[in-house]
């Protein structure tokens, strides 16, 4: 295979990846303080969509990204008050939320654009545009490595680039503030944090905000980022391929970063090459391709490739004694 | 004096469900620029004013009860099965498989067997989930979703390149033999010589719906299988304590619900499209969650909760016809059941409890 070929399809797993990604690390957050999040699907697509809607009508996509945001926190909202507030079912209240998001986005949209539940294409500053690192242009005919940062490394939107950044950033949060020590600490002992005399309700609240952040920032990228606009049910299941790879990952933020960019890198491959010919196996369909993330998940899952262990707490509403 | 009589906890609080879900959706409604009551006058009239729209609601009904019961059947174990749709995927393949193998010369003859396949397909794509779920401890709910993407994965390929006609574009199997047709609501009311409106799709896979309802409701409320079931269900330590064993009634539960999701295929296989299409589920594996819910995982409230989806479906699908509100509607409408009557059932249920005891207090 050709160097350039390989460049392209890292080039497009990187693309891929981003949207896994900032969902993946917004269900770390959750999941690390208790709270099972099968809604991050739900809320990128609320995201995309406001997103899209605002940068279409402002011409910024800076404001799109804060609409997307903010559609996607008071997703979270719905989704705190629901299973940290009264107490209910975190995983229906996600799948309750899912429906939501898909329902309200195709019937807002059609109301507001009437062309079928999209957005009009946006273009310009609507969108966040691919930027060129510096040095790029110079070093693109240096062969390898001046190949590599022009293509692979630089000419992405500064989406991908702050993507990047949350993942070291989570981790510092995470393993070295003391945010992160009591976040971590109500996803697996509540009752000792309570005793302690810190609000499990807060911290968790505050979880579920962060969430609702990030996934806010990944569905901006494909409305705003990826793509030009929003497409009814665009985010077309990233949310469950992020919580496959926050499994993968064991709920640690520098392996999600592996995990998501290996699920880019399936999805590249599927839509660069279709089938694959492997030699003495035969070729290897498109859709085993696009179902190779779930099947690793529940691969490890089973625990026969190390054990995946979820916070100790997830899932259950705290109740004080 | 700490419980809720029955008619509160399964009339009352999913009735103010119902009209709260109802009010925010108008609220949507009169958003978009239309009225909420002439959009509510146009549902009820097209699901249930015509021969035509109850043809079409309780064809719906027949696919929401199905998935319904078996999510409620593994929510007595206290297992959350979100797989339905996968399982009634592989149930639709099961189906399909017995009606294209065999020159069917009759339905009587067919139906059992393609009753047998849908099950075994259904309960076959559960039973991995279940078995890591009973074993390993593998959420099952996570494992059911990965199953619900590798099934369509796996329909797509199979339909692509194993079962489709040589020669069509189109991915879908060939189309059943007459043999293989089932009664529609006009060919049976026909028999006793009622007419009823010729196009929908409603067939004889209602009685088996109903049928399972019975059932279920026998197996759960009536066996000792059932007991065990809601005793695990209620604590599983205690079931331990008891000797029923955790693996066999998470299997046996799961098993069932898959099963149950799966014989889905004989209405929308079968009994509508008469082929297998790459969409014949269309979402009704996920109403099940929202009209288990509802119907508080009786068979009967399951009944009552498929029927009001029936109507939610045709109704909307009507109002998409006649007026500018989309059919997303009642996905909006489902969201809202499902968010009130399971994730903020506390929010209605609390008050409601407080003002009960406070009236007994002052009655006695």
């Amino acid at each position: 295979m050709e160097f350039d070929t390989i460049l392209q399809v890292l080039d497009m797993s990187v693309r891929y990846s981003i949207p896994l990604l900032l969902a993946c690390l917004a269900g770390l957050f959750s999941e690390r303080a208790g709270i099972f999040d099968i809604g991050l699907e739900g809320k990128m697509l609320a995201s995309a969509f406001a997103a899209g809607a605002a940068a279409y009508v402002t011409g910024s996509a800076v404001i799109g990204l804060l609409a997307g945001i903010f559609a996607s926190i008071v997703l979270s909202a719905i989704h705190g008050v629901a299973s940290i507030t009264f107490k209910g079912n975190q995983l229906i209240s996600g799948v309750a939320i899912n429906f939501l998001a898909s329902g309200m986005t195709a019937l807002i949209g059609q109301n507001w654009f009437r062309q079928g539940g999209q957005t009009p294409a946006l273009s310009g500053s609507a969108r966040f545009n691919d930027i060129t690192l510096p040095f790029a242009e110079l070093l693109k005919d240096v062969p390898i490595f001046g190949k590599i940062y022009y293509e692979l490394i630089s000419g992405h939107n500064i989406l991908v680039y702050i993507a990047f950044l949350i993942v070291p950033l989570t981790w510092w949060i995470l393993f070295r503030t003391r945010f992160g020590l009591r976040l971590r600490a109500v996803g697996e002992n509540p009752a000792a944090v309570d005793t302690s005399g810190i609000s499990v309700i807060k911290q968790r609240y505050a979880a579920v905000a962060i969430c609702g952040l990030l996934c806010g920032i990944a569905g901006a990228y494909l409305s705003t980022g990826i793509g030009a606009g929003f497409i009814k049910e665009m985010s077309a299941g990233k949310g469950f391929i992020a919580l496959a790879a926050l499994i993968f990952a064991k709920w640690r933020p520098v392996p999600a970063l592996w995990a998501c960019l290996l699920f880019g890198f399936l999805a590249a491959v599927e839509t660069r090459f279709q089938s694959i010919e492997v030699p003495g196996i035969g070729t290897i369909p498109p859709q085993l391709m696009l179902a190779l993330p779930y099947i690793f998940t529940v691969i490890i899952l089973a625990g026969f490739i190390g054990k995946a262990i979820p916070p100790k707490a997830g899932g259950e509403p705290y109740t004080k004694e | 004096m700490t419980k809720l009589p029955a008619w509160i906890d399964i009339l009352l609080i999913p009735f103010i469900n119902l009209i709260i879900a109802l009010f925010l959706s108008a609220l949507v409604v009169l958003y978009i620029g239309e009225n909420p009551l002439d959009a509510l006058s146009i549902m009820i009239k097209g699901a249930i004013g015509s021969s035509y729209g109850w043809g079409y609601t309780l064809y719906y009904a027949t696919n929401f009860i199905f998935t319904g019961l078996a999510v409620s059947v593994a929510f007595h174990a206290r297992m959350f099965n979100i797989g339905g749709e996968g399982q009634a995927m592989l149930g639709g393949l099961g189906v399909a498989l017995v009606c294209l193998m065999v020159p069917w010369p009759h339905w009587i003859v067919a139906l059992p067997v393609a009753v047998i396949g849908g099950a075994l397909f259904g309960a076959a794509w559960a039973a991995i989930p279940a078995y890591l779920q009973a074993k390993r401890g593998s959420h099952i709910v996570i494992t059911t979703i990965m199953f619900n993407f590798m099934a369509s994965a796996l329909l797509v390929y199979l339909l692509v390149n194993v079962l489709k006609v040589p020669g069509s574009m189109a991915p879908e199997t060939a189309r059943f033999a007459e043999g293989a047709r089932l009664p529609t609501g006009h060919d049976m009311l026909g028999w006793v010589g009622i007419k009823f409106s010729k196009s929908p799709p409603v067939n004889i896979s209602f009685f088996v719906a109903l049928a399972s309802c019975f059932a279920i409701w026998f197996l759960i409320w009536r066996t000792k299988l059932g007991y065990e079931i809601r005793a695990f269900g209620h604590s599983e330590s205690a079931a331990k304590y008891a000797g029923i064993s955790p693996v066999k009634i998470i299997m046996i539960a799961v098993l069932i619900s898959g099963a149950l999701s799966g014989l889905m295929g004989i209405n929308s296989v079968m009994g509508e499209s008469e082929r297998l299409v790459l969409d014949s589920v269309q979402g009704a594996g996920f109403i099940g969650i929202a009209v288990a819910l509802m119907g508080r995982s009786h068979p009967f409230g399951v009944f009552l909760a498929a029927i009001l989806f029936g109507i939610l479906y045709q109704g909307g699908a009507e109002l998409a016809m006649w007026t500018k509100i989309p059919r997303e509607l009642i996905v909006v409408i489902q969201a809202l059941v499902i968010l009130l009557t399971g994730a903020l059932d506390n929010m209605i249920r609390m008050p409601i409890e407080r003002l009960y005891f406070k009236m007994v207090r002052a009655g006695a």
